[in-house]
């Protein structure tokens, strides 16, 4: 080693090719190695958020992710819709919410999750409608629990890529998330409204089933969160129509 | 981060014992009178962006502890072969494939906090402790020296945030690692605390009665 010179070009290059190649496998070996388990992770997460919206925030405290998946399996019934309500073929699988929200409007392919009672998976509990939007700084979603009577709203669950932290993000809270619950959707002539969140926050809405507490300091987050809502509940109008009783 | 001086800790008689004097406050001089926050102020960011809550913290505290003495580690066992003109990518290469690892691992096995985490795991790359001390440390010490300076920063940078997370969550939310502590019958989270700007006031707070204590002054 000591007759080396280790500050030729030579022992450069083959220094940074070797440990590159080092680095790059082994980081290789790690990224194929957890790929199934992050992959996992991440429908676990989606089915939490389904079950939360669908059978009440509290559904799935001290449940593990392989107890959350079964009770997903066991309750939940999949099915894909267009915006005409017809019932269309796709793999719901290798549906994107995030990729549908790109194409215009009437071509997007909607996933509804039918989830059915705890005890009794055949009736129906609620309609989990998926729904995506803008927040102020980047991306907002929600899964929105619909009622058997497909009026009432049952459950939300909030997420965001980017809000403010202690203002927008707090749409990820259980206590925003609830002041959703019973409120009502309206249905008009030719479309819905969702409930809206109001400006300012602390006032009292129990009567008035169209209008939701505010959030004090994220007007934006709140107004994107209005219009998402808005949007995909027109979106899933002829749907839901045809669930009516 | 200082590039200029290499601290050559001497620890050349063979038999020294594993935890010696001199070794042992390798380890203790960062947790307090040298501490890589308060003193050194290095890896402020990563300070005031995660630490909004208590577990987050812990987590983003153990990364940066297995980041930086594993990469204190290879970078001082490599140390002797390592062509000077390139020991910077060398050490970048280095912490950036254990950021990246840890990075996955969460991903698979926390992936909720890694969500909340989000970019500021992999931004422990360029969290100026972990160069600082290799480029400080590791290049001119050995291995095992080099470990515990490791052990030493990373507990120094660690229970400062996890100081700052525990205020912030206490009073941004009155919960502790996520429980309820401060009843919301009577206590009003403060938003306040829930936003960097807290936490760099917290922060200047911590290194106030440190730098007070200690009588340390800027040169």
């Amino acid at each position: 080693m000591s007759k080396l010179n280790r500050n030729s070009n030579g022992y450069i290059f083959g220094y940074a090719i070797i440990l590159t190649l080092v680095c790059g496998t082994l980081l290789a070996f790690v990224s194929e190695g957890l790929k199934d388990k992050q992959k996992a992770a991440i429908l676990v997460e989606k089915q939490k958020f389904i079950l939360k919206a669908g059978l009440g925030a509290s559904s799935l405290d001290g449940l593990t992710g392989p107890q959350i998946s079964e009770l997903y399996d066991k309750v939940v019934k999949v099915e894909t819709v267009n915006s005409a309500g017809e019932s269309v073929e796709a793999d719901e699988a290798k549906l994107s919410i995030f990729k549908e929200y790109k194409k215009p409007a009437a071509e997007r392919v909607l996933p509804v999750y039918v989830v059915g009672k705890k005890d009794n998976p055949t009736e129906v509990e609620s309609y989990v409608l998926p729904t995506y939007g803008n927040g102020l700084w980047d991306n907002v979603w929600a899964y929105v629990a619909i009622d058997g009577d497909v009026e009432t709203i049952e459950g939300i669950v909030f997420d965001h890529k980017g809000e403010t932290p202690g203002l927008g993000a707090r749409i990820t809270d259980a206590e925003i998330q609830g002041r959703f619950v019973g409120k009502k959707l309206d249905y008009k002539a030719e479309s819905i409204n969702a409930p809206d969140f109001q400006k300012g926050e602390g006032n009292n809405y129990d009567d008035q089933p169209q209008k939701v507490d505010g959030m004090s300091g994220a007007t934006i987050t709140g107004v994107g969160v209005n219009d998402m809502l808005d949007a995909y509940m027109n979106l899933y109008r002829p749907y839901l129509t045809s669930k009516k009783k | 981060m200082s590039t200029e001086v290499i601290e050559k800790v001497e620890v050349k008689k063979d038999n020294e014992a594993l935890f010696s004097k001199k070794r042992k406050s390798l380890v203790s001089n960062p947790m307090d009178s040298d501490n890589p926050i308060t003193i050194q102020v290095l890896g402020i960011c990563s300070a005031l962006a995660v630490t909004i809550a208590l577990e987050g913290t812990l987590i983003m505290a153990f990364a940066v502890m297995f980041v930086i003495v594993m990469a204190n580690v290879v970078i001082s066992t490599l140390r002797n072969t390592i062509p000077n003109r390139i020991r910077i990518i060398v050490q970048l290469v280095v912490v950036a494939t254990l950021v990246a690892t840890v990075d996955q691992v969460l991903r698979a096995v926390a992936y909720e906090q890694s969500k909340a985490l989000s970019v500021f795991v992999g931004l422990i790359i360029t969290n100026c402790i972990v160069m600082g001390r290799l480029e400080a440390f590791a290049l001119g010490n050995k291995p095992w020296d080099s470990m515990l300076d490791g052990f030493g920063n990373a507990i120094g940078y660690g229970w400062i945030i996890i100081a700052i997370a525990f205020v912030r969550e206490l009073f941004g939310a009155g919960k502790l690692l996520g429980f309820q502590v401060l009843s919301k019958d009577w206590y009003v989270a403060n938003g306040f605390f829930a936003t960097p700007a807290a936490a760099c006031i917290i922060l200047g707070l911590i290194i106030w009665v440190l730098r007070a204590r200690s009588g340390y002054v800027e040169d």
